[in-house]
Formats: C-alpha cells, sequence, structure tokens
C-alpha cells in the first residue's frame, strides 16, 4: 500500500518537472500548416519567376516585391495558426498559454531567428541574393534546435534536419526555391505530422 | 531496511513540499505566482510550506519589487539538491523492494 503512495509521488514529481521547465500544448497541426502554406507560396513564386521574361530578378522589379509580399504571408499566416492551434491545445489541457515555460521558449527561439532575420535583411541590402535562402533555412533551423530544450524533443530533429539543407543549399546555389520549399514546406509537414499522432490525437 | 527508511526525508513528506522542490529541481529559481499555477494551493499554505523547506536550508528566497508589485522567487540550495535527490533514490528503493 506505501509503494503505492510512493508510485503516485514520483509520478507527480516528474510531471511537475516538465509542467514547470518544458512547453507541451504546442501544436502538431500548427507545423502541417505552416509546411502546407510554405508549399502554396513556393508554388505561387515557382510560377511567377518562371513567366518572368528577363534572367535577373532586381530589387526593384515587381516580381521581388511580390516574392516578398507572398514570403511575408506564409510568415503571418503560419505564426497566426500555430497561435491559435496552440492555445486551443493548452485550454483543453488546462494550461496557461503564457506561463513561464512558454515565454523560456519563445524568447530561446527568437534569438537566433532575428539574428537570422537582420543577417538576411543585411545580405539583400548588400545584393547577396543567393545566399538569402541558406541563411533563412539555417537561422531557422538553429532557432529550432535552441528552443527544443523548452519543448518536445521532435523540435530539434526539425531543427537538424533544416540546418543540414541550408548548408546543402550553400552548396547548391540557384536552387533555393527547390530547398525552401523542401525545408519550410516538407520538412514542416513530416515533423508535424508526427508530433500530432504522437502527441496531439491521444 | 532500516537504512532506507532513514533516507525518506520528512522534509519532503508532503505533496506540496515535494512539488515545489521537484519544480525548484529543474528550474534556476521560480516565483510564488508560478507555484500557486503548477500547485493549486492558496498563499498562505504554501507560503508556510516554503518557510519550512527555507528552515531546513534546502531553499533560499529572493524578495524583490518589480514597480511596486512586490516579487518572491525561490531558489533550490546545494544542501536541498542533495537531500532531495538521496530522497528520490530512497523512494526507489523501496518501490523496488515491494
Amino acid at each position: 500500500m506505501e509503494a503505492k503512495d510512493y508510485l503516485k509521488d514520483i509520478s507527480e514529481i516528474k510531471d511537475l518537472m516538465n509542467k514547470s521547465s518544458l512547453f507541451i500544448s504546442l501544436s502538431g497541426l500548427a507545423g502541417i500548416m505552416a509546411g502546407i502554406y510554405a508549399l502554396i507560396g513556393a508554388y505561387i513564386s515557382h510560377l511567377l519567376i518562371s513567366q518572368y521574361e528577363s534572367r535577373y530578378i532586381t530589387l526593384e522589379s515587381n516580381i521581388f516585391k511580390l516574392i516578398v509580399l507572398i514570403a511575408f504571408l506564409v510568415f503571418t499566416f503560419s505564426v497566426g495558426t500555430a497561435a491559435i492551434l496552440t492555445y486551443f491545445k493548452a485550454k483543453k489541457q488546462g494550461e496557461k498559454v503564457w506561463n513561464s515555460a512558454s515565454k523560456r521558449l519563445l524568447v530561446n527561439f527568437l534569438i537566433p531567428l532575428l539574428t537570422g532575420g537582420i543577417f538576411a535583411l543585411l545580405l539583400l541590402r548588400n545584393q547577396d541574393y543567393g545566399l538569402i535562402a541558406p541563411v533563412t533555412l539555417i537561422f531557422y533551423g538553429l532557432s529550432c534546435v535552441n528552443a527544443s530544450k523548452y519543448t518536445f524533443r521532435d523540435v530539434r530533429y526539425l531543427g537538424i534536419t533544416i540546418t543540414i539543407l541550408g548548408l546543402i543549399a550553400t552548396a547548391f546555389s540557384g536552387y533555393a526555391l527547390q530547398f525552401w520549399a523542401l525545408g519550410f514546406g516538407v520538412c514542416h509537414i513530416v515533423y508535424g505530422t508526427i508530433m500530432h499522432f504522437k502527441y496531439d490525437s491521444k | 531496511m532500516k537504512n532506507i527508511i532513514q533516507n525518506i526525508n520528512k522534509a519532503f513528506d508532503h505533496r506540496i513540499r515535494l512539488g515545489i522542490m521537484s519544480i525548484l529541481m529543474v528550474n534556476e529559481y521560480t516565483d510564488f505566482s508560478t507555484f500557486k499555477e503548477l500547485l493549486g494551493v492558496t498563499d498562505g499554505n504554501l507560503a508556510s510550506h516554503a518557510k519550512a523547506l527555507e528552515a531546513e536550508e534546502y531553499i533560499t528566497v529572493q524578495k524583490q519589487f518589480i514597480g511596486k508589485k512586490p516579487n518572491t522567487t525561490y531558489t533550490a540550495t546545494k544542501k536541498g539538491r542533495q537531500a532531495f535527490k538521496e530522497h528520490i533514490e530512497a523512494l526507489e528503493k523501496l518501490i523496488r523492494k515491494n
């Protein structure tokens, strides 16, 4: 009888340790949706580029502005969807969305991500267009690796995969869009699906 | 057997004290309101259990003000971490025995 009490103690200890240090309301579905948005964005960009008559795309051209707009929309929709789905998952689990665990997760995710974002903008200013896709992939991947300490372990593998893709994309310049679609689209869908079936559909 | 029971720490023989210590083992520090939220206890209850752990020198309390609001945070001491580890090991042994 006593042993049962101690077992309960242990499981409670484990539960509190996880709850206080990890944010586990992250939704796998949000990853899948982000991947789908990215693939749609990449496809539209591909159509735009293939219709473009000139070989070079300049910073002032309309097509460039359109692609930036598409990237911005993909980003906004992904973040929005993730926020909404995570909110509902947390609510279902009776957890607060904005607690010390989620704050820590967000801060540690944003440090490498903002660094990468600023770096990409500087590359844009220096007209190093070829490096922008790999740089965004690499920094996003590292952001995931950094954030993974505060949430599911799968995020770590997602981050490592995307970082490697970014390095390969650096070696094979000229396939920026394809690597982008693979990294932000396919990887998100694959890992989102894994996470969804592992944690959400219980 | 006698040995094992000795290691079961009386200070952790309560749900809330055990909870406070578990949380502090994996966090650098934790504030009062987070404890309340995670453990689902009242102010007075939490304060008295925290005080008991503080008396054992298992945790330390830092009081400061953020603006006009008082903010109390807790940190586990080296002694507290060691005691908690021994407590867990004793629990494990007890469970395995049964």
